[in-house]
C-alpha cells in the first residue's frame, strides 16, 4: 500500500465514527439541543456493541451500540427536555457518569485489570468495480459495511431535513421554538427525538471503534471524539453534507502523519496529533461570523 | 503517623487540585463563562511551573517556589485567554473552544517531556525531579500534605469573600445571572468582564497545576492529572458554584477517590465508581434545582403572556 | 340566530401570584366579527392563547361548534380549525415564506407544491408575495399577511387576530377587514383581539369587553356607543381623558441636546432623516410611535447606545426604566436589595455597603408601596406592578435630571399605573425631566407636557391631544 492510500485509507478510518456521531449531533442541534453528553452516548454505544457482539456477532453489536447510545441520550433528554435543565451541564454530567459506568462494569464484568478481550471484527468487504478506482478506490470502497451505510446516512439525513415536514418542524423548532410551537409543532417530543437520534448515531460511532476497528473495548477509549464532533458539527455549518466534508478534513488532518511519516520528516509526531485541533479552532474563528447556528441553540426562550 | 492519618492526608492532597480547579471552574460558571478546559489550564501550568523549577533552581534560590506558582498560574491564564479571546472576536463557543485546548495541551505537554524538557538520559518521559527549594513544604511531618492545602483554602476564602462583599464580585454574579439587566440597569462591559474572569479562571487552574508539581509529583511526566480539570466541574456545581461550598465538596471527592482506590485495592470494587458518584451527585442537584424551581442557570419559570 | 363557533367559559388562569383571567367567557357566532376588546393586561391575549392551546387554563371550558374540547398544544388546535395571527414571535426570520407557511404540516415537503398553493391563496386574498423570500426581509404587514395566508392554508374555520391593525397603513387595513368579511361571509368565526374602540366600533359585528381578566361586556357593535365600551374597559376610575392642569415647566434649560443624529432600527439599518431634539428641565415629554420605532431614540437618550452618526449631550444622571423588565431592570433571582445595588454597580468599586444598600431598598418599599414582605426577597416574588413601582423608585433615587422610560405601564393593573403616573408628575415638578415612550394614546393625552411622533427616523411634535397624536402617527405612515 503507497503512503497516499495510507493516507486516504486512514482518513476514512478516523472519518467514519465521527462523521456518524456529528451527524447524529447535527439533527440534536438543529433541534435547538446542544449535547455535550455525546462523548457519553460514544463510549456507553462502544460498551454495549462489546456486550452484544460477543453474544450475537457484529450486526447485533452495532444494534446494541445504538440502542445504549440512545438509552444514556434517554437520560440527557429527560434533563434537558422535560426538566428544562441546563444542557452544558447536563451533557457534562452525563458524559462523566457514561465514563464512569462503562469503567466500572467492564472492570466488574471482566476483571479488575481488565485483561484486553478480543471479540469477532466487521470484516472489510470490498464493492465490486468501485474499490478497483485507482488511488481512491481501496480507500473508499475496500471498507467494513457499516463505512458504505454512513455514504447512505449523510444525504437521507439532508433529504429528510430539507424535503420532509418533519425536517422542516426540526429546523423550525431550532431557530424559534416559540414560533414552532404556535404554527402546530409539537416541540418537546420533537427534540426527544432529535436527541434519541443523536444519541442512537453517537451509540453507533462508539460501535465502530469497537467492531470495525479495535475488536476490543478499553475504558475511556471515546478519547474525546465526542467533543470533536461537536465541533465538527460547527465547522460543518449544521448542514448534513458539509458536517460530512468537516469531519473528512478533520480525520485528513489527523492521517497525515502517515503522509509525513513516510517522507521521513522530522518533525515531532505531538505536532499531527495536536494539528486537527489547532486547525479545528482555526476553522471556527473563519466560520462562527459568517455561519448562524441555530437561533435557539443552548437556550430555552420562556415558551 | 497512624495509618488512618496517612489516609486522611492523602485524601486531603487528593483534595488540592480538585478545590483549585474545582474553584476555577466555580468562578468562570459564576460569570456565565462555560470553561470547560480547566484540565489543559492545569496541564500547561504544570508545565510552565515544572520548567521554571528546572531552569532557574541552580541561582533562583528561595525565589524559585514563588516564580514557578506564578509562572503556572500565568500559563493557565494564557491558556484560557486563548479561548476567551476567540470567543470574543470570533464568537467560537468556550465550550468547544476549551476542550479543544484540552487535546492541544495534552499533546504539549507529551511533547515537553519527550523533547525539551526530558530528563538528561532521555529514557523516561519525565522531567528530572526538582530541587528542594522548589517544593512546597510539608504541613505535617512525615505525610504528603503540603503547604499547596493552605493556598487552595486561602483562595477558596478570598474568592467566596469577593464574591460576597466586594463591588467586583457583584457585578461577577450579576453578569452570570442576567448579562442583559447587567449591561442595561448595570451598565457593566460584560464582554470584558467575561473575558477577564475567564483569564483568571485559567490562572486558578494554572496554579493547580503547579502546585501539584511543585507540590506532589516533583517532575513533570504525561497524564500528571487522572483528569481534575473534568472533575472540578462535578465539584463546582455540587457546591453550588460556593467557593467554601467547593472545599467541602472537593475534600469529599478527595477522600471519594482515594478511598475507591483503597477499595479497589481490598475489595475488587472498581475505583471507576467514584465518576458514576460524581456524574451522579451533578444530575440529583439538577433534580432538585429543578424542583426547587430557583436557579435560572438552571431552569426558566412560566411567565404571564 | 347564528350558532356558536367558538365558546369559552369560566376561565381562569393565574401566572405565579398575578390573576390573569377571572372566570373570563366568550361566545363567537358562525359568520360573525367578535372584537375583544380591553386595556393592556386586561387578558385579552392569554384569553386567546387559551382558545389556541398555547397557554392552559387553570379552569374553565372550551367549546368548539358545542363540543368540548380540550387542548394540550396549539397542533390540536390548528387540527379544531382554530388559526391564530399572533402580535410576535409567530414567523421564523431564517426561513422562507414558504417554509414558514409549510410548517406543522405532515408527510413530504414539496417546495413547488407549496409555492403553488401559496400562489393560489395569496391570487384568492389578492396579495403579492414571493414564496421564496425568507421572512427576515418582510415588512411587518407583509409579516401579518403571511401569518393569515397560514391559517388559511391550514384550512382554519376560526380566525383570531391580536392586535392587527397597530403594524397596518390605513390601505392596508382597509384589506385586512376586506378579507375578514369574506372569510365571516362564507360562514367562518373572526375575533379580532383590539384595544381600539374605533376598529371594534367599524369593522365588528359583536363586541366583548374584558376588565381586570373577566367579561364585563358582551353586545352586538350595532347597540354600543364608545362611551359604553370606553366606560366599560376603564371601569369607574378614568385615567384622566385630559389634561391635568400643572404649572408649566421652568423656563427653558436644557437637560439633554440631540443633534443631527441618525436613528437606527433593531437590525442597525439607518433611518433616512437625522434628528434634533431639546429636552428641557422638568418637562414631560411622550413618545409616540409605531412598534419599536422609538426604541433607538429613547436609548440613545438613556446611555444605552452611541450616537452614529450625530451629537448628544446628555446630564450627568439619567433613570432609565426598559420595557423588558424581566430581562433588562431586574435580575429575578437576585433580592430586592441586590437589584438596588445593580444600579451604578459598573462605576463603583472596593468593598460593597449591604447594610447602606438594604437600608436605601426599605425605603423605597415604604415611599412607592412596593408590596413585598421585605428587601431581602427575591425579585421574582413580586407581581409585575411592584416590580415596576421598584425599579421606578430606584431609577429616582439617584435623583437623575433626566428619566427614560419604555411603556412604563404596560401590562400593570390600575392601582400601580396610578402610584407610577403620580410619581412622574411629582418628580418633574422638582425638576427632573420625563421623556417616555407609550403605546397608550390615552396616557400620551393625560401626563404629557407636549408630544414627539417617531416614524421612520423621523420627528414631529404635536399637542397632547389623542386625535392629534393617532392622526399624527397615521400622516407619518403615508409619507
Amino acid at each position: 500500500m503507497s503512503a497516499i492510500e495510507a493516507f486516504l485509507e486512514g482518513t476514512i478510518r478516523t472519518a467514519t465514527p465521527l462523521a456518524l456521531a456529528a451527524l447524529g449531533e447535527t439533527v440534536t442541534e438543529r433541534a435547538g439541543i446542544i449535547n455535550i453528553g455525546l462523548e457519553g452516548a460514544i463510549i456507553v454505544g462502544a460498551f454495549g456493541a462489546f456486550v452484544s457482539t460477543g453474544v450475537g456477532g457484529v450486526w447485533l453489536g452495532l444494534a446494541g451500540a445504538g440502542a445504549s447510545g440512545a438509552l444514556i441520550s434517554a437520560v440527557f433528554a429527560f434533563f434537558v427536555v422535560r426538566l428544562r435543565a441546563d444542557q452544558i451541564i447536563s451533557g457534562t454530567a452525563i458524559s462523566l457518569f457514561s465514563l464512569g459506568l462503562t469503567a466500572t462494569l467492564y472492570r466488574q464484568m471482566y476483571g479488575a485489570t481488565g485483561a484486553a478481550l478480543s471479540i469477532p471484527t466487521m470484516i472489510a468487504a470490498s464493492v465490486p468495480v468501485l474499490s478497483s478506482i485507482p488511488l481512491i478506490g481501496r480507500a473508499l470502497f475496500d471498507q467494513p459495511p457499516i463505512t458504505y451505510l454512513l455514504y447512505l446516512l449523510a444525504p437521507s439525513i439532508w433529504w429528510w431535513m430539507y424535503r420532509t415536514h418533519s425536517g422542516l418542524a426540526l429546523r423550525a423548532i431550532g431557530e424559534d421554538p416559540r414560533a414552532a410551537a404556535a404554527a402546530g409543532v409539537g416541540v418537546p417530543r420533537t427534540q426527544l427525538l432529535a436527541v434519541l437520534f443523536g444519541g442512537c448515531l453517537g451509540g453507533i460511532a462508539g460501535g465502530v471503534l469497537v467492531v470495525a476497528q479495535s475488536g476490543s473495548f478499553a475504558e475511556g477509549m471515546s478519547a474525546g471524539r465526542g467533543f470533536i464532533a461537536i465541533a465538527v458539527v460547527v465547522l460543518g455549518r449544521w448542514h448534513p453534507l458539509g458536517v460530512i466534508a468537516a469531519a473528512l478534513t478533520f480525520a485528513a488532518v489527523s492521517a497525515l502523519q502517515y503522509l509525513f511519516q513516510a517522507m521521513g520528516w522530522a518533525i515531532p509526531y505531538q505536532a499531527f496529533l495536536a494539528l486537527p485541533y489547532v486547525l479545528t479552532l482555526l476553522g471556527l474563528t473563519g466560520i462562527t461570523g459568517r455561519a448562524v447556528p441555530p437561533g435557539s441553540l443552548g437556550k430555552w426562550p420562556t415558551m | 503517623m497512624t495509618a488512618e492519618g496517612a489516609l486522611v492526608a492523602d485524601a486531603l492532597v487528593r483534595a488540592v487540585p480538585l478545590i483549585l480547579t474545582g474553584l476555577a471552574v466555580g468562578l468562570s460558571f459564576r460569570a456565565g463563562v462555560f470553561n470547560l478546559g480547566a484540565e489543559g489550564q492545569l496541564l500547561v501550568g504544570a508545565a510552565a511551573s515544572a520548567a521554571v523549577s528546572i531552569r532557574l533552581s541552580t541561582f533562583a534560590g528561595f525565589l524559585v517556589l514563588p516564580i514557578a506558582l506564578i509562572a503556572g498560574a500565568a500559563a493557565g491564564a494564557f491558556w484560557a485567554a486563548i479561548a476567551a479571546e476567540l470567543k470574543r472576536r470570533f464568537h467560537v463557543l468556550e465550550i468547544i473552544s476549551t476542550i479543544m485546548l484540552n487535546f492541544i495541551a495534552i499533546h504539549l505537554v507529551s511533547f515537553l517531556v519527550r523533547g525539551p524538557l526530558q530528563e538528561p538520559t532521555h529514557i523516561y518521559p519525565q522531567t528530572v525531579t526538582l530541587a528542594h527549594p522548589a517544593r512546597l513544604p510539608l504541613i505535617i511531618a512525615n505525610t504528603r500534605l503540603h503547604a499547596g492545602f493552605i493556598i487552595a483554602i486561602a483562595l477558596a476564602f478570598s474568592l467566596a469573600w469577593i464574591i460576597r462583599r466586594t463591588e467586583v464580585g457583584f457585578r461577577i454574579r450579576a453578569i452570570g445571572a442576567s448579562p442583559m439587566a447587567a449591561e442595561s440597569a448595570a451598565m457593566i462591559d460584560v464582554n470584558r468582564l467575561s473575558w477577564v474572569v475567564f483569564c483568571y479562571s485559567g490562572a486558578i487552574a494554572g496554579l493547580a497545576g503547579a502546585i501539584e508539581v511543585n507540590g506532589v509529583t516533583f517532575a513533570l511526566y504525561e497524564n500528571i492529572s487522572p483528569g481534575y480539570g473534568y472533575t472540578a466541574i462535578a465539584v463546582a456545581l455540587i457546591a453550588g458554584l460556593n467557593p467554601l461550598g467547593i472545599v467541602a465538596s472537593g475534600i469529599f471527592f478527595g477522600v471519594l477517590e482515594t478511598s475507591a482506590s483503597a477499595f479497589q485495592r481490598d475489595f475488587a470494587i472498581p475505583s471507576s465508581i467514584a465518576g458514576m458518584i460524581e456524574a451522579s451527585l451533578i444530575l440529583a442537584s439538577l433534580v432538585f434545582a429543578a424542583a426547587q424551581k430557583r436557579y435560572t442557570l438552571f431552569v426558566r419559570r412560566e411567565k404571564p403572556a | 340566530m347564528a350558532s356558536l363557533g367558538l365558546a369559552l367559559h369560566g376561565v381562569r388562569k393565574s401566572f405565579d401570584k398575578v390573576v390573569a383571567l377571572d372566570g373570563a367567557s366568550l361566545a363567537v357566532r358562525h359568520g360573525s366579527i367578535h372584537a375583544l376588546l380591553g386595556e393592556n393586561g386586561a387578558g385579552k391575549t392569554t384569553l386567546m392563547r387559551i382558545a389556541f392551546g398555547m397557554i392552559r387554563p387553570d379552569s374553565g371550558t372550551i367549546r368548539i361548534n358545542d363540543r368540548l374540547v380540550s387542548f394540550s398544544s396549539p397542533a390540536d388546535a390548528i387540527a379544531a380549525g382554530i388559526g391564530m395571527v399572533h402580535q410576535q414571535f409567530a414567523l421564523i426570520p431564517e426561513m422562507t415564506i414558504g417554509e414558514n407557511v409549510a410548517l406543522g404540516g405532515n408527510g413530504r415537503y414539496d417546495n413547488q407544491q407549496t409555492v403553488k398553493r401559496l400562489a393560489y391563496l395569496a391570487e384568492k386574498m389578492g396579495m403579492r408575495i414571493n414564496p421564496l423570500s425568507k421572512v427576515k426581509e418582510l415588512s411587518a404587514s407583509e409579516r401579518q399577511k403571511v401569518e393569515i395566508i397560514r391559517t388559511f392554508a391550514h384550512d382554519a374555520t376560526t380566525l383570531i387576530l391580536d392586535e392587527p391593525t397597530a403594524v397596518l397603513t390605513p390601505r392596508d387595513i382597509g384589506d385586512l377587514f376586506g378579507q375578514l368579511r369574506a372569510f365571516a361571509t362564507n360562514g367562518g368565526c373572526v375575533v379580532l383581539i383590539t384595544h381600539k374602540l374605533h376598529d371594534a366600533l367599524e369593522h365588528a359585528d359583536e363586541v366583548t369587553v374584558l376588565r381586570k381578566g373577566r367579561a364585563v361586556l358582551n353586545a352586538l357593535t350595532r347597540d354600543v356607543t364608545q362611551s359604553t365600551l370606553a366606560n366599560a374597559m376603564l371601569g369607574q376610575i378614568q385615567i384622566g381623558t385630559t389634561p391635568l392642569s400643572r404649572p408649566k415647566p421652568s423656563p427653558s434649560i436644557n437637560v439633554l441636546q440631540l443633534r443631527n443624529v441618525l436613528l437606527r432600527d433593531r437590525r442597525g439599518i439607518g433611518q433616512s432623516n437625522r434628528v434634533s431634539i431639546d429636552i428641557r428641565r422638568g418637562e414631560i415629554v411622550g413618545v409616540a410611535a409605531l412598534e419599536g420605532a422609538a426604541r433607538s431614540l429613547l436609548r440613545l437618550m438613556a446611555g444605552r447606545i452611541e450616537p452614529t452618526p450625530g451629537d448628544i449631550v446628555r446630564p450627568a444622571s439619567i433613570g432609565f426604566v426598559p420595557e423588558d423588565r424581566e430581562q433588562e431592570a431586574v435580575i429575578s433571582d437576585f433580592t430586592l436589595t441586590e437589584n438596588f445595588a445593580l444600579r451604578n454597580s459598573a462605576r463603583r468599586s472596593g468593598r460593597i455597603d449591604w447594610s447602606n444598600f438594604r437600608h436605601r431598598t426599605e425605603e423605597i418599599i415604604e415611599e412607592y408601596d412596593v408590596r413585598t414582605p421585605g428587601p431581602n426577597v427575591r425579585m421574582s416574588g413580586l407581581s409585575g406592578g411592584n416590580q415596576q413601582k421598584f425599579v421606578l423608585g430606584r431609577e429616582l433615587a439617584y435623583n437623575p435630571d433626566l428619566l427614560i422610560l419604555e411603556n412604563p405601564t404596560q401590562g400593570l393593573d390600575v392601582n400601580a399605573a396610578a402610584v407610577i403616573h403620580e410619581k412622574l408628575r411629582s418628580v418633574s415638578l422638582l425638576g427632573t425631566a420625563v421623556v417616555y415612550y407609550s403605546s397608550d394614546l390615552d396616557e400620551l393625552a393625560a401626563l404629557s407636557d407636549r408630544v414627539i411622533v417617531v416614524t421612520d427616523g423621523a420627528i414631529v411634535e404635536t399637542r397632547p391631544d389623542r386625535t392629534i397624536i393617532g392622526q399624527s402617527l397615521l400622516a407619518t405612515i403615508r409619507t
